[in-house]
């Protein structure tokens, strides 16, 4: 048992969670007060003394799961019911697992739909490990990932059907009397069950994947990152909902920070007049220097993103980070180019929703000049003509983008004016610094005009940026 | 002090007692309530604001019988506010009253210095404030850190002695150890992260929307007067905008503030209309306001 949870522990600081050495003692020491027979009390035990973070909980579910794997669901729990038990019987016959998935399926289908209109948890976990035997085609060695099975599975079910048919049964059973109201309660009911259901395959693909290869090696394949280190460039959708999801708490904090270290900063310049006065009762000697109260101007800043499709994803999350805490800003002006420019900080004022706004600039900014493929070029040209002059002594500039250019002109000058002009002038570069200057980019001919440029791929880094901007 | 306690024989226990306080609490909660007890550990319950994190500490107290001592988290919070101060006044008469009674009774020996320090910084004149008087307190009591995400980082650091060896440092007195292990509960909106050293020495417990059966269940014992049928629709109403996109999802007391009005309404069931004329019970903003009448009450 110490050694599955030392194991445990030890995947789980590999995937980023700061375990400390008491947390470990800790978790010990409470397994010894619970009975461990209780799987949900046993996870409920080791999740309050290890993991000290919501965001960092569904990393630690995974792993949970692949350590602590379900026992084999009962299949018992489907005897004395008829359909089931012959579905049973069928896939022991059949022996080897999917083999055959062709008329059990339907069969299948019909009592998971069943399942799912009753909400029986037991029956549901019975059925999902009996669909995962006949559909998944799971053979021990056979080198799939679990995503691949539990595709397999699902699609012999047709969830998706089985949720309209359960809405539509809804309606009738009601006679046709259902509002608008209660279908949307009751589809959102069956939604949630056919998570579950989803949920419960996934747990089953799991536990056999752990029983054929290994729980060691199951979690190195499964490890994720953390929200806040996900790779935004190749975030996949679900990566993309989760990284919103950080982001909000994220800004919120970023904020509070801040606002809370502009508040404290301690002293001003050295007041030299004031200074001076004071000393003459020292005589002449400056013992006691005077300082100015501290103006901590809050910066401008002016976003200029490349939202062409490769770094889309990356420019999105900027734009909507630095919206976010724009409080903390003495304005934001944001502006994003293809190969054309537009200004886009008409979509922010008054937004409410930041997530919309960015939507609109997605959909609305007019940014293609030519054949909208990027052309820094260009676009920093067009800037500079019809924004150039805005840029004051108090605005930061943040350029976004890759440098990919496709061989246009790379037009470098401009950022050297825009920094003679502005405080600041960083490049955020979302590609890793290996990638930099190969092929088409030419990062390091605006580098070299910037105050920095800094690889930024992660919530985390752009965090950290914006922090010690503020 | 007493090793760590063993108010509860097991989580189930919990759960139960809590229950009859009032408190309905899901195995997780309960499960972590027990641990705290056992380790003899602080709990740290973090989750979105009114799903009732600090009524778990209130509730908890009146369980066990325990007077809840009560730290509220405010920025600016300092050392004579949270644990203990010189009640400096009454130093300053002690003095006082000192000198009146040598000239009075002039010949008798003026009281060393030493004495007078030794008198004016004893027990008498020392003010306890919260996390003292819960480390000095005879009776059984809970301690409640109320949102702790509010102090700053450095403050952080006057709650570590008291978190992991319930005693506090003074330095003309000496250390007070607590006689027994009080339950502590920390609350915070995760408004900003807290400290490592801070997380380290308490346990984890995130308090999350209830689930719509628990909900339901949290809506009959404190609503008088909803029926069934009433409260699980209010329940599954909830969930429904709870899955939407929000700036505030709905919380658990603004779901008994909307419950309490359907029954103060006549209501007996929940239709469009009725969401949509009450929506504001729930929803705070008038975006999410909007949104959830748009997506609630609209042909699909």
């Amino acid at each position: 048992m110490l050694e599955v949870l030392a194991g445990f522990i030890r995947e789980l600081r590999a995937s980023g969670l700061p375990v400390s050495l008491t947390e470990d003692l800790d978790a010990m020491e409470a397994l010894r007060h619970l009975p461990l027979t209780d799987r949900s009390a046993f996870k409920a035990a080791l999740a309050a003394t290890l993991v000290k973070s919501h965001s960092h909980r569904t990393v630690f579910d995974t792993v949970f799961d692949v350590y602590f794997a379900l026992p084999p669901a009962g299949v018992a729990g489907l005897e004395g019911d008829r359909g089931a038990s012959e579905l049973v019987e069928a896939a022991a016959q059949s022996g080897r697992a999917g083999e055959r998935d062709g008329p059990d399926a339907g069969d299948l289908a019909a009592q998971v739909e069943d399942a799912l209109r009753e909400g029986d948890d037991e029956r549901l976990r019975a059925l999902a490990a009996l669909a995962v035997m006949l559909a998944s085609g799971m053979t021990p060695g056979r080198p799939m990932g679990s995503s691949y099975y539990l595709y397999r599975t699902l699609r012999s079910l047709d969830l998706e059907g089985a949720l309209e048919r359960l809405v539509a049964g809804a309606r009738t059973a009601a006679r046709g009397e259902l509002s608008p109201l209660e279908e949307r309660l009751a589809r959102d009911r069956f939604e949630e069950r056919v998570a579950g259901f989803r949920a419960a395959v996934e747990a089953e693909i799991c536990r056999r994947l752990v029983a054929d290869r290994g729980a060691e090696a199951l979690a190195r394949t499964l490890r994720r990152p953390l929200p806040e280190d996900l790779d935004v460039m190749h975030a996949t959708r679900e990566d993309l909902v989760a990284l919103r999801q950080a982001l909000q708490p994220l800004a919120r904090k970023l904020a509070v920070r801040l606002a809370h270290r502009r508040r404290h900063r301690r002293r001003g310049h050295l007041d030299f007049r004031r200074t001076v006065r004071q000393s003459m009762s020292y005589g002449g000697v400056p013992a006691d220097p005077r300082f100015r109260r501290p103006h901590p101007a809050k910066p401008e800043i002016f976003v200029i993103a490349d939202i062409s499709g490769s770094v889309a994803a990356f420019a999105r999350f900027t734009l909507h980070f630095v919206h976010a805490i724009s409080t903390q800003f003495s304005r934001v002006r944001s502006f994003v180019f293809i190969d054309g420019v537009d200004e886009v900080t008409r979509f922010f004022d008054g937004a409410e929703d930041i997530s919309e706004a960015v939507q609109r600039v997605n959909a609305e900014a007019d940014v293609v000049w030519v054949d909208g493929h990027s052309d820094y070029g260009h676009a920093f040209g067009a800037f500079w003509e019809r924004w150039g002059e805005e840029i004051g002594s108090r605005t930061t500039v943040i350029l976004l983008g890759d440098a990919r250019n496709n061989y246009h002109a790379a037009e470098a000058w401009v950022v050297a004016a825009m920094r003679r002009r502005a405080r600041h002038v960083y490049w955020l570069n979302p590609e890793p610094r290996s990638y930099w200057d190969t092929g088409d980019s030419i990062v390091s001919q605006y580098a070299v005009h910037c105050d920095g440029v800094f690889e930024c791929r992660s919530l985390r880094q752009l965090a950290r940026f914006v922090e010690d901007l503020g | 002090m007493t090793p760590a306690g063993e108010r509860f024989a097991s989580a189930e226990e919990v759960q139960e007692r809590l229950g009859a306080a009032g408190y309905l609490a899901d195995p997780g909660i309960a499960g972590v309530v027990f641990l705290g007890d056992r380790l003899g550990k602080p709990v740290l319950v973090e989750g979105p604001a009114g799903t009732g994190k600090t009524q778990l500490a209130k509730s908890v107290a009146e369980m066990t019988g325990a007077r809840l001592i009560r730290l509220q988290c405010y920025e600016g919070l300092d050392e004579a506010k949270a644990l203990y101060e010189w009640n400096y006044r009454k130093q300053l008469l002690r003095i006082q009253a000192a000198r009146v009674a040598e000239e009075a009774g002039a010949g008798a020996a003026a009281p060393a210095w030493s004495d007078i320090e030794e008198d004016i910084f004893s027990e008498e004149f020392l003010l306890t404030r919260p996390l003292l008087e819960a480390i000095r307190a005879e009776d059984p009591v809970v301690l409640l850190i109320d949102e702790v995400d509010r102090v700053e980082m450095e403050t952080e650091a006057l709650l570590l002695e008291v978190l992991s060896d319930y005693q506090v440092s003074i330095p003309e007195l000496g250390t007070v150890t607590a006689t027994q292990v009080p339950l502590v509960f920390l609350t915070s909106n995760n408004t900003r992260e807290l400290s490592e050293a801070l997380k380290r020495r308490c346990l984890y417990l995130h308090v999350d929307y209830p689930d719509p059966e628990r909900e339901q269940q949290i809506v009959l014992a404190k609503v008088p007067g909803i029926s069934e049928h009433l409260a699980a629709q209010v329940a599954a109403v909830v969930r429904s905008i709870r899955r939407l996109e929000l700036k505030k999802p709905p919380s658990v007391s603004e779901t008994l503030d909307w419950a309490r009005t359907l029954v103060l309404l006549g209501a007996t069931t929940v239709d469009a209309d009725r969401v949509r004329d009450t929506l504001h019970l729930l929803l705070k903003y008038q975006t999410d306001i909007a949104k959830a009448a748009r997506e609630l009450t609209v042909e699909a």
